[in-house]
């Protein structure tokens, strides 16, 4: 295995950069971090419609986060690959469709982590929100998702650790990230497909596991936080 | 958007067989793995929860192993990397009986079990100690307390998470097309491949992941009120 790290650490760590396009290690960050961060808001919205009292918000982001959870990501991955370029007349690249296919996937997912948080709210805040004459937006945005947002730090971070791990389906669209590096350097080799998969799955290990312990210690500091609070 | 849609291209006596090839291969997948991955896990949690210190560890490993390396990666490693480990009688075995599919069930089984038992885990460690100590009182052995008092109360308390990882596990048998089973998500991509019908081939398919999907969650919340702790 280490002589396969010798060799090959520049590409799996860069890809071909800086003499050609950025992949490896860091692409998978790259995707990564990219669909966390677009990710994000629509996750607040679609969390924000669930919990809204209009109906008809409520029931979309519910039709939403059903249908999403009822199909397989690889499945969403090829309706934005091969699917979307044909409604919109353009091609999207494999980058941008693995992103979007993540984006959608798990807006799903982490709208509901951020609804539970903002449900687990005690009502008081809302209510006195509500006395001091507040309306709906300075409510939400002063009162209810600062702290709801707060307490799902480990959530999030816990989608994000999911989401480090889909983006290794970039392999199947042939998007350069670490797992397609890792299958490219096997093919070149031959002789050594053990030590090239044991070290693509210790790579991942290293990363999600770490972020894992992470948000371990987040919870637990959370809920200290909690406890001084309520023992105030 | 100027398509046609035209299902009976491919509902028609040419194609429907990859489809019900597809439903086949994705149902057998589904339900072998939930059989042997199960009765696994609870294996593992009643060994983890033994204290024996070695092979709790290593159970430890185990499950973290599976938690922290993406399904894809685990898939790729049996087929290509750990199966060049195996000795030629046993290879010569697998190739003679759908290799993919052996390795696609060996995959989804180890990592299945891996989230389930740490599921049940957690399910056993909100079992008040009293319990154990009154099974004992009634001078009940290990594997008594077991399954007379112990796992009946877990059962009811990790059901949900446990139809969770179940649509998990189902939604998760797609990625065995990523090694070229014949499932549901491998034939969708067959069929748009010869006949260009993008939109009607994932549509068709996405339907019935749907279907599956949603009959696992009703089944689950059905399951989860038939099967609440009202004891508490």
């Amino acid at each position: 295995m280490l002589d396969v790290v010798q060799q090959y650490w520049p590409y799996l760590l860069f890809g071909s950069y800086p003499n050609g396009p950025l992949g490896g290690f860091t692409m998978t960050l790259v995707i990564a971090i990219v669909s966390l961060v677009l990710t994000f808001p629509s996750a607040v919205l679609v969390a924000l419609a669930r919990t809204s009292e209009v109906r008809v918000l409520e029931h979309a982001a519910f039709l939403f986060v059903t249908i999403v959870r009822g199909i397989p990501l690889l499945m969403l991955i090829f309706w934005v690959y091969f699917f979307l370029p044909v409604a919109l007349g353009t091609p999207i690249s494999p980058f941008w469709s693995l992103i979007l296919a993540i984006v959608v996937f798990q807006t799903a997912y982490l709208s509901e982590v951020l609804r539970a948080a903002i449900e687990a709210l005690p009502k008081g805040q809302t209510e006195a929100a509500l006395s001091l004459g507040l309306s709906y937006f300075p409510r939400i945005w002063k009162v209810t998702l600062p702290q709801a947002l707060y307490n799902s730090i480990p959530g999030i971070l816990n989608q994000f650790t999911s989401m480090i791990k889909e983006t290794s389906l970039g392999y199947v669209l042939a998007v350069e990230e670490l797992t397609y590096a890792a299958n490219k350097v096997n093919n070149f080799i031959l002789v050594k497909p053990f030590s090239v998969f044991a070290l693509l799955a210790l790579t991942y290990f290293a990363v999600c596991f770490t972020l894992t312990q992470l948000v371990r210690l987040l919870e637990a500091r959370i809920e200290n936080r909690f406890t001084r609070v309520a023992a105030a | 958007m100027n398509v046609a849609l035209d299902f009976t291209a491919i509902l028609n006596d040419q194609y429907l067989h990859y489809f019900v090839t597809g439903i086949q291969n994705t149902i057998a997948l589904f339900v072998l793995t939930w059989l042997v991955a199960f009765p696994l896990a609870v294996l593992l949690t009643v060994i983890r929860s033994s204290g024996i210190r070695p092979l709790s560890w290593l159970i430890a490993l185990y499950v973290e192993y599976h938690r922290n390396v993406p399904l894809l990666v685990q898939l790729l490693f049996w087929y290509f990397g750990i199966s060049s480990l195996f000795p030629d009688g046993l290879n010569d075995f697998i190739n003679q009986h759908n290799t993919e599919f052996i390795f696609a069930l060996l995959a989804l089984v180890l990592y299945t079990a891996a989230y389930m038992s740490e599921d049940m885990r957690s399910g056993l460690r909100a079992i008040s100690k009293t319990q154990f100590e009154a099974a004992r009182a009634m001078g009940f052995g290990f594997v008594q307390t077991m399954t007379y008092a112990i796992l009946p109360q877990v059962w009811r308390l990790s059901l949900p998470p446990l139809v969770n990882q179940t649509l998990i596990l189902f939604k998760g048998t797609s990625l065995a097309a990523s090694i070229g089973v014949a499932e549901l998500t491998f034939q969708a991509r067959q069929i748009e491949s010869i006949t260009f019908r993008v939109f009607e081939s994932f549509f068709v398919v996405s339907l019935l992941y749907l279907a599956g999907s949603l009959t696992l969650m009703f089944a689950g919340s059905w399951l989860a009120q038939r099967y609440k702790l009202r004891t508490r």
